[in-house]
C-alpha cells in the first residue's frame, strides 16, 4: 500500500458525521466484540458511548492488566534546544516568540543527564525544536553518541528526518521516535503551521512510514488534542495505527495524548501567558484512553505531565502504560538553567520519587528499565 | 525417585512448575508468588535487569538457592542479536542457560521459527543449554533437537492470552516424538489447563501472566503448584481413556461365546 492510500480511504466530513450518528447500538456491539475494528473504535468514541464508559474503564484495565501486568513504565524528557524555524501557534518555542534560544553544549548534556540518573531515570526522550542549522543530524547523532552509554533507552522527538537519517540515527543507539501529525485535518494543520518545514503536510504524514522502512523499534503516534474536533483527529490516528502495523509489523507503537496546555509569549519585554478553548474534557479524555486499548490491545500508551496529579492518579489503571515525571521542558532545566523559559506549562509538578509512591500505593510497579541496547547488538 | 523432578541438561529440577518474572504488581508480590510456587527455575528478561549493576533490584528479590534464573532474550528480532545478547547475558548473570525468544513481531511476540533455528545451532556451538520458545511445530522440534538444544519450549496460545492449549493436537504429537523435555509455555491461563498439559505428558510448564495479574498472586502460584503436581500424577498414573460409547451390559456379540 502506498504511504497515503490509507489517508485517502477516508473523508474527514464523513467520519466526523458518522462519529456524530453512532447509536447506542453500534456501541454495545463494539463493547461486545473481541476483536475490534475501525468502525468499532468509531462507535467507541463517539457521544453515544459516553454513557458506557463505567463499562469502557473495567474493559481497558482488564485488559491493559492482562498485556502489560500490574507495571508502569517511567521515562523523561530531555529538552536539548528551543531553537526552531517553524511558527506553530499553540508552541512557546515558536520562531515569532521573542524568547531566549538556547542548545546545550556536549557539557550541558552531561548534566543534564547526570541529573535524570539521580532522579532514577534509565529511559530518556530526546526533545528540540526545528533549527537544521544548529540542531540537525549531526548534533543529534553526538547527543546519541554521549548518552548511550548512560541509559538503557533512548527516545527522539525532533524534526521529521529523512529515512537514511533515521537509519543512521538508530544504528547509533536510537530506540524510539515519537512523531505526532498534530492535527490531521489539512486545513487546519495549515492554519497553526504557516511558515518553516513544518507547514508541509504530507512529508509529515509520511514520516512514520520513512521510520518503519529505516527499522525502529518503537514510534510514538499522536494527534495534539484541541487543535480540531478531538474525535475525528482521533480516528484518523487509529486509522494511521492500523496501517502502520500491518506495513511495518516488526515495530512497537504508542499512542500518546498530548492535550493543548497554556504557553507563555515574550513580547515587547512581557510575558504573558495565552491559553485555549478547552475542548476535550477529562471526561473525553477517559473515553479516548479507553477506546484506544479496546481497539488495540498491545499498543502502549503514554500520559505527560500536562495532565494534573488527580487525572493522572485516576487514569493510571485505566489503560495507560508509561508516565513521565518530573519533566522539565526547558533546555537545561534539570540542572543547567532550571529558569528559563518552558515549552508548556505542565501541570504535574510532583518529583519521581512521589510518582513512584503515588504507582506504589496503587499496586503498581514502577518499571525503569524495559530496554537494553545488548538486544539491538549495539 | 520423586516423580515430580525433571531432568533438562544434566539437572535436575524439584518442580515442573517454571515460572516468569513479568507483571507483578511490586518486585516483593514476585518473590513471595515465586516461593510459594515451588519454581525452582525462574525466567528473566535481559531488558528488565540492569546488568552492569550487580545489586540490580529485581535480581536481589531473586536471589534465593532454590531460584535457579534463565535469563531470556525477549526484545531481540534476529538470530544475530539474539546470539549477542545471549553473551551478555551469560556474562552478566553468570548462567550458560539461555531461553531462546526470538519474536520480531511485538504485537503477538509470535516466535520466528527460522531465526530461531539458526541462533538454537550457533548457541548450542558456543556452550548454552539453549530452551528455544516456538510454535506447537513437530517437525520444528524434531529439528532443534537435531541440533542440540536442551528442551523444546512450544506455547499453548499466543503468549499473554491466557487461553490455554488451542494447540493440543500438535502438543501431543510433539510429546509423542520429542526426545528432549518438552516445556509447554505461554497460554495457560488457569491451573486446569496447566494440569491438562501435565496429562498430556509434558515435561513441565511455563507459566507468568495468569499468577503475576491475578488478585492473589500468592495464592494463585499455590494453585499451579497443585495443579502440575496433580497432572503429573495422574498422567504417571494412566487415565483411563474416554470411552466414545457406553458400554453395554448385555454385549451383541456374546453369542459368539456360547456356541
Amino acid at each position: 500500500m502506498s504511504t497515503t492510500t490509507w489517508f485517502d480511504a477516508h473523508d474527514w466530513n464523513t467520519v466526523q458525521r458518522d462519529i456524530q450518528a453512532v447509536t447506542p447500538r453500534q456501541v454495545e456491539r463494539a463493547l461486545g466484540n473481541t476483536r475490534r475494528t475501525l468502525d468499532d473504535f468509531k462507535a467507541l468514541i463517539s457521544p453515544a458511548a459516553q454513557a458506557y464508559l463505567e463499562p469502557m474503564a473495567q474493559l481497558s484495565h482488564q485488559l491493559t492488566q492482562k498485556r502489560f501486568g500490574k507495571t508502569i513504565q517511567l521515562y523523561a524528557p530531555l529538552y536539548l534546544s528551543n531553537e526552531c524555524q517553524n511558527i506553530c501557534t499553540y508552541c512557546a518555542f515558536s520562531l515569532d516568540n521573542k524568547i531566549v534560544r538556547k542548545t546545550l553544549t556536549d557539557a550541558e548534556i552531561g548534566r543534564e543527564a547526570d541529573a535524570l540518573k539521580q532522579l532514577g531515570y534509565d529511559h530518556v526522550l530526546l526533545v528540540t525544536g526545528e533549527a537544521n542549522q544548529t540542531v540537525g543530524v549531526p548534533y543529534l547523532r553526538n547527543a546519541i553518541r554521549l548518552l548511550q552509554p548512560h541509559f538503557a533507552h533512548i527516545s527522539m522527538e525532533v524534526q521529521p528526518l529523512d529515512q537514511p537519517e533515521y537509519e543512521e540515527l538508530i544504528a547509533e543507539g536510537l530506540n524510539t521516535v515519537l512523531v505526532y501529525q498534530e492535527t490531521y485535518h489539512q486545513e487546519t494543520y495549515k492554519n497553526h503551521h504557516p511558515k518553516g518545514k513544518k507547514s508541509n503536510f504530507a512529508y509529515r504524514l509520511d514520516t512514520p512510514d520513512r521510520l518503519g522502512r529505516a527499522g525502529v523499534h518503537k514510534m510514538g503516534l499522536g494527534a495534539l488534542l484541541g487543535l480540531e474536533d478531538w474525535r475525528t483527529d482521533s480516528f484518523f490516528t487509529a486509522a494511521h495505527l492500523h496501517h502502520l502495523e500491518r506495513a511495518y509489523w516488526q515495530t512497537k507503537y504508542s499512542i500518546s495524548f498530548p492535550r493543548l496546555r497554556p504557553i507563555d509569549l515574550l513580547q515587547n519585554d512581557t510575558i504573558t501567558s495565552k491559553s485555549f478553548e478547552r475542548c476535550m474534557t477529562d471526561r473525553d479524555l477517559v473515553q479516548l484512553i479507553c477506546a484506544y486499548r479496546l481497539f488495540n490491545e498491545e499498543v502502549e500508551l503514554s500520559l505527560s505531565t500536562r495532565e494534573t496529579p488527580r487525572f493522572r492518579d485516576h487514569v493510571l489503571k485505566l489503560g495507560v502504560t508509561s508516565l513521565s515525571a518530573g519533566s522539565k521542558t526547558n533546555p537545561g532545566g534539570y540542572a543547567v538553567e532550571p529558569q528559563s523559559l518552558e515549552q508548556f506549562a505542565i501541570s504535574d509538578e510532583r518529583s519521581p520519587a512521589e510518582m513512584v509512591d503515588v504507582i506504589r500505593k496503587q499496586g503498581y510497579q514502577p518499571v525503569w528499565k524495559d530496554w537494553d541496547k545488548t538486544l539491538a547488538a549495539l | 525417585m520423586n516423580t515430580q523432578s525433571v531432568m533438562i541438561a544434566g539437572k535436575s529440577f524439584g518442580s515442573r512448575l517454571f515460572t516468569g518474572t513479568g507483571k507483578f504488581g511490586s518486585a516483593q508480590l514476585m518473590e513471595d508468588a515465586l516461593l510459594a510456587s515451588g519454581t525452582e527455575l525462574v525466567t528473566v528478561a535481559l531488558k528488565r535487569v540492569d546488568t552492569t549493576n550487580r545489586q540490580d533490584d529485581m535480581l536481589s528479590y531473586l536471589a534465593h538457592p532454590q531460584f535457579n534464573l534463565l535469563p531470556n532474550t525477549s526484545g531481540v528480532r534476529t538470530a544475530k542479536e539474539a546470539v549477542f545478547a545471549a553473551q551478555m547475558a551469560r556474562e552478566a548473570l553468570e548462567t550458560n542457560w539461555l531461553k531462546l525468544e526470538i519474536h520480531p513481531d511485538p504485537k503477538y511476540l509470535l516466535p520466528d521459527p527460522i531465526e530461531t533455528l539458526k541462533a538454537a545451532e550457533e548457541l548450542v556451538k558456543l556452550g548454552f543449554v539453549v530452551l528455544p520458545y516456538i510454535h506447537a511445530d513437530p517437525v520444528l522440534c524434531k529439528r532443534l533437537e537435531e541440533v542440540g538444544v536442551a528442551a523444546v519450549m512450544p506455547l499453548g496460545a499466543p503468549i499473554g492470552t491466557n487461553k490455554g492449549l488451542r494447540t493440543i493436537d500438535f502438543l501431543e504429537i510433539i510429546i509423542e516424538q520429542s526426545r528432549v523435555p518438552v516445556v509447554v509455555d505461554a497460554g495457560l491461563g488457569a491451573p486446569s489447563h496447566a494440569a491438562a498439559a501435565m496429562e498430556l505428558g509434558a515435561d513441565a510448564v511455563l507459566v507468568n501472566t495468569a499468577i503475576a495479574v491475578s488478585d492473589d498472586p500468592v495464592r494463585m502460584a499455590v494453585a499451579f503448584k497443585l495443579a502440575v503436581e496433580a497432572g503429573r500424577l495422574a498422567y504417571e498414573a494412566r487415565l483411563a481413556q474416554p470411552s466414545v460409547a457406553a458400554h453395554a451390559s448385555s454385549p451383541l456379540t456374546a453369542f459368539l461365546d456360547e456356541l
